[in-house]
């Protein structure tokens, strides 16, 4: 059988959520932002994962397969928002787009 | 197997990086599949076969094809990269990178010093016990999501709807 710290696992995905993290606060373009946002996501269900793998259980994949459903939602309607906001504000800068009134 | 691990932590950790720095979004989006890729191989490893191959098919098919699709209908030109270049400049990111870095730090230090002895030996959580669990007892959360996505379908259908056209397109007034 194969040997994978727990720890190291859980780092992983520390480093993945503190990158996704960074993208959203040093980006201007909403879709990076989506993006980043997605990688924050996927590293939260890095970290289920490897606590589902420590106690060999299913539970961490569940939580998993909620998660994705959850970011396949969020995107959807994340990529709807940028539409309208590209269609009324010709501009994908979240930084145009701080006024209720479109 | 070990190695593979840390291999495959490698890959993905740099292609993250490369995602959140390349001016150029296609790029970019090529990066973060490779980055799925590699978060999948690690599912693998870690024992959940069903979660790696729910990585590759919705993360890197579905919704990485969703955002392409949109930018094509966006029709973004050579200056959003040079708009890019101007927004990401080292005055921008440098105070958020060093914040990022102290909270992963904190969290660097929980996770060492905490009590974490994990057992070593990985086992396999096959799809079968995955779904026993999801349709046994999490079958309430599993029509949750259900209502959930059924949400996001209307919002999405809501915003993304354009107003009607009323004159041809051929007959209305140019106004830029």
């Amino acid at each position: 059988m194969n040997e994978v710290q727990t720890m190291h696992g859980l780092l992983l995905a520390g480093i993945l959520f503190m990158l996704g993290l960074i993208g959203v606060l040093i980006r201007r373009n909403i879709i990076y932002m989506l993006v980043s946002v997605e990688i924050m996501l996927n590293s939260a269900g890095l970290a289920f994962i490897v606590g589902g793998s420590k106690w060999a259980q299913a539970d961490g994949q569940v939580m998993f397969i909620f998660i994705l459903t959850m970011a396949a939602a969020e995107v959807s309607v994340g990529l709807a928002l940028i539409l309208q906001i590209h269609h009324q504000l010709k501009t994908l800068d979240s930084d145009a787009a701080n006024e209720m009134k479109g | 197997m070990q190695l593979t691990f840390y291999i495959s932590a490698f890959v993905a950790i740099i292609s993250t990086i490369m995602v959140i720095t390349r001016f150029n979004i296609i790029h970019s989006l090529l990066y973060l599949v490779v980055s799925f890729l590699a978060l999948a191989t690690v599912f693998f490893i870690l024992g959940a076969p069903f979660a790696a191959a729910l990585e590759i098919i919705i993360y890197a098919g579905a919704i990485v094809v969703l955002i392409i699709f949109v930018i094509m209908m966006l029709n973004l030109k050579g200056e959003a990269i040079e708009q890019e270049k101007q927004w990401l400049t080292p005055a921008v990111w440098v105070g958020p990178a060093i914040l990022s870095f102290i909270l992963f730090a904190e969290l660097v230090y929980v996770l060492v010093t905490g009590s974490n002895n994990g057992s070593p030996v990985v086992q396999q959580v096959d799809s079968k016990a995955v779904g026993k669990a999801l349709y046994g007892q999490y079958i309430l959360a599993v029509e949750l999501s259900g209502m959930l996505l059924m949400a996001g379908i209307v919002g999405a259908y809501h915003l993304g709807r354009q107003k009607k056209k009323v004159t041809h397109r051929f007959l209305e007034q140019v106004e830029e």
